[in-house]
């Protein structure tokens, strides 16, 4: 890992923000623009784990602790899911979200939004784990030769 | 002539596609193996996305400018399938590093020779 | 994007192979965006050269980094690939040619998507409104296969932590 460089610590502090303004943006203009749930949880992944390469793992695991992550990646898939099963209660077909709103229209943009959401949670933190799986790993594998010896 | 310029996207599709195969089926190496499978996994996205293509139109976001747009259901198709790509193929690194611990290499002739033993 | 193809076939330092896989994903986005997939364009360079491409390195970092040079004659594989090139490059002949609107892969469902989607989902963007709304099944199943994907992994890479620490303990008592 780079520790001993100042410029890249300089730097990814003022890029980090921006990095997560912007995966929320692509997030909620998904609708208008290109985007959505898939890369606005890949890019706030990847501004995490930029973090993680420059400060090392275990400074990412504090702003991103990995319990938390552990517990997001099942949420996501319930709150699609979830979605779907509240709508049953509005007597609608499964993953039919006309009956959210005052009319169909803004019942089935509701609807987008809340399932990108759900996207959004799963894509970031299964990201978010494979990463610190792996690289955890790498962190871990000298002092385990340490110990092989 | 014209009828190569036509179907222009399929060459380039299939000659992808057959750089991929190579690498994952004439490397040993099971990294190099898992970047061959990405690339043969990106011909099958252009496979999906190059028909869908409409000379002259545009992006599938509706304004009132354009009348004409390019066909949005393999957009759907293939940005779910990039998605599960990459899962897939973290599952395929995890893979190799559990390997790499069990026998210390990941060429697949080694692992087979240590099998032998 | 041919020429990293042949790049990543030819080089047996895996980090060459693995940042030539990435720039080979981003010309792909680039091509994406000229098929007017600007959506999927956006997916693929975050995570095919983004993502991918930290994750590889991140392996790297715990494997050899040579390729050992190779075994067997290329010419089998490469017989087999040329034959597979021939006979695809049979089945295009049949395909409808490139960028028409009248091809059956435009006329299915797509113009509906079109006419319709703005009208029934209030939505613009008509990848956004397919991808959520009319195939809302998909993408469920699809969130669920990278869920698993991720267990998988999680299970893979953390089990083996404390098998191993067994194992020394074993050894530690053998001795």
């Amino acid at each position: 890992m780079i520790r001993d460089t100042i410029i890249l610590r300089v730097v990814i502090k003022l890029l980090l923000p921006a990095i997560l303004l912007f995966a929320l943006y692509v997030q909620f203009h998904g609708d208008y623009g290109p985007g959505g749930g898939f890369q606005a949880g890949v890019a706030a992944a990847a501004a995490i784990i930029l973090y993680g390469l420059v400060f090392g793992v275990s400074a990412a695991r504090k702003i991103m602790p990995q319990k938390l992550l552990f517990s997001l990646i099942p949420i996501g898939v319930l709150v699609f899911s979830g979605t779907g099963i509240v709508s049953w209660f509005f007597g609608a077909n499964y993953l039919d979200y006309s009956p959210f709103g005052s009319d169909s229209k803004s019942g089935q943009h509701l609807g987008i939004l809340i399932v990108e959401l759900g996207v959004f949670i799963t894509v970031f933190s299964t990201m978010l784990a494979i990463f610190y799986s792996f690289a955890g790993r790498s962190e871990a594998l000298p002092s385990n030769l340490e110990n092989d010896k | 002539m014209s009828l190569i310029l036509a179907s222009i996207n399929y060459w380039v599709t299939i000659i992808l596609m057959i750089g991929g195969l190579y690498i994952v089926v004439a490397h040993g190496n099971m990294v190099k193996k898992l970047v061959g499978l990405g690339i043969f996994q990106t011909s099958v996205y252009l496979l999906f996305l190059s028909p869908g293509k409409i000379l002259g139109g545009t992006a599938p976001i509706i304004s009132e400018k354009f009348e004409v747009y390019s066909n949005p259901l393999p957009h759907v198709l293939i940005l779910t399938a990039i998605v599960v790509g990459v899962a897939t193929i973290a599952l395929g690194m995890a893979l190799v590093v559990r390997i790499n611990e069990a026998y210390g290499t990941i060429e697949d002739d080694e692992v087979h020779e240590m099998e032998q033993e | 994007m041919v020429a990293a193809v042949i790049g990543v076939i030819r080089s047996r330092n895996l980090f060459v192979v693995v940042i030539l896989g990435g720039i080979y994903s981003f010309l792909m986005a680039t091509v994406m965006v000229a098929l007017d997939a600007v959506d999927v364009a956006m997916t693929e360079a975050a995570v095919g050269a983004g993502m991918s491409t930290v994750l590889l390195l991140a392996v790297l970092g715990l494997v050899k980094t040579r390729e050992a040079p190779l075994r067997h004659s290329p010419f089998i594989p490469l017989l087999v690939c040329f034959l597979t090139g021939a006979v695809l490059i049979y089945g295009t002949l049949d395909l409808p040619p490139f960028g028409r609107q009248d091809t059956p892969t435009n006329q299915h469902v797509a113009p509906y998507y079109i006419k319709n989607s703005v009208k029934e989902t209030g939505s613009p963007n008509i990848v956004t409104a397919v991808l959520a709304s009319y195939r809302g099944y998909d993408t469920l199943g699809e969130t669920t296969v990278i869920f698993t994907g991720g267990i998988g992994v999680l299970i893979l890479l953390s089990t083996s932590r404390r098998r191993r620490e067994k194992q020394s303990s074993k050894k530690d008592s053998l001795t």
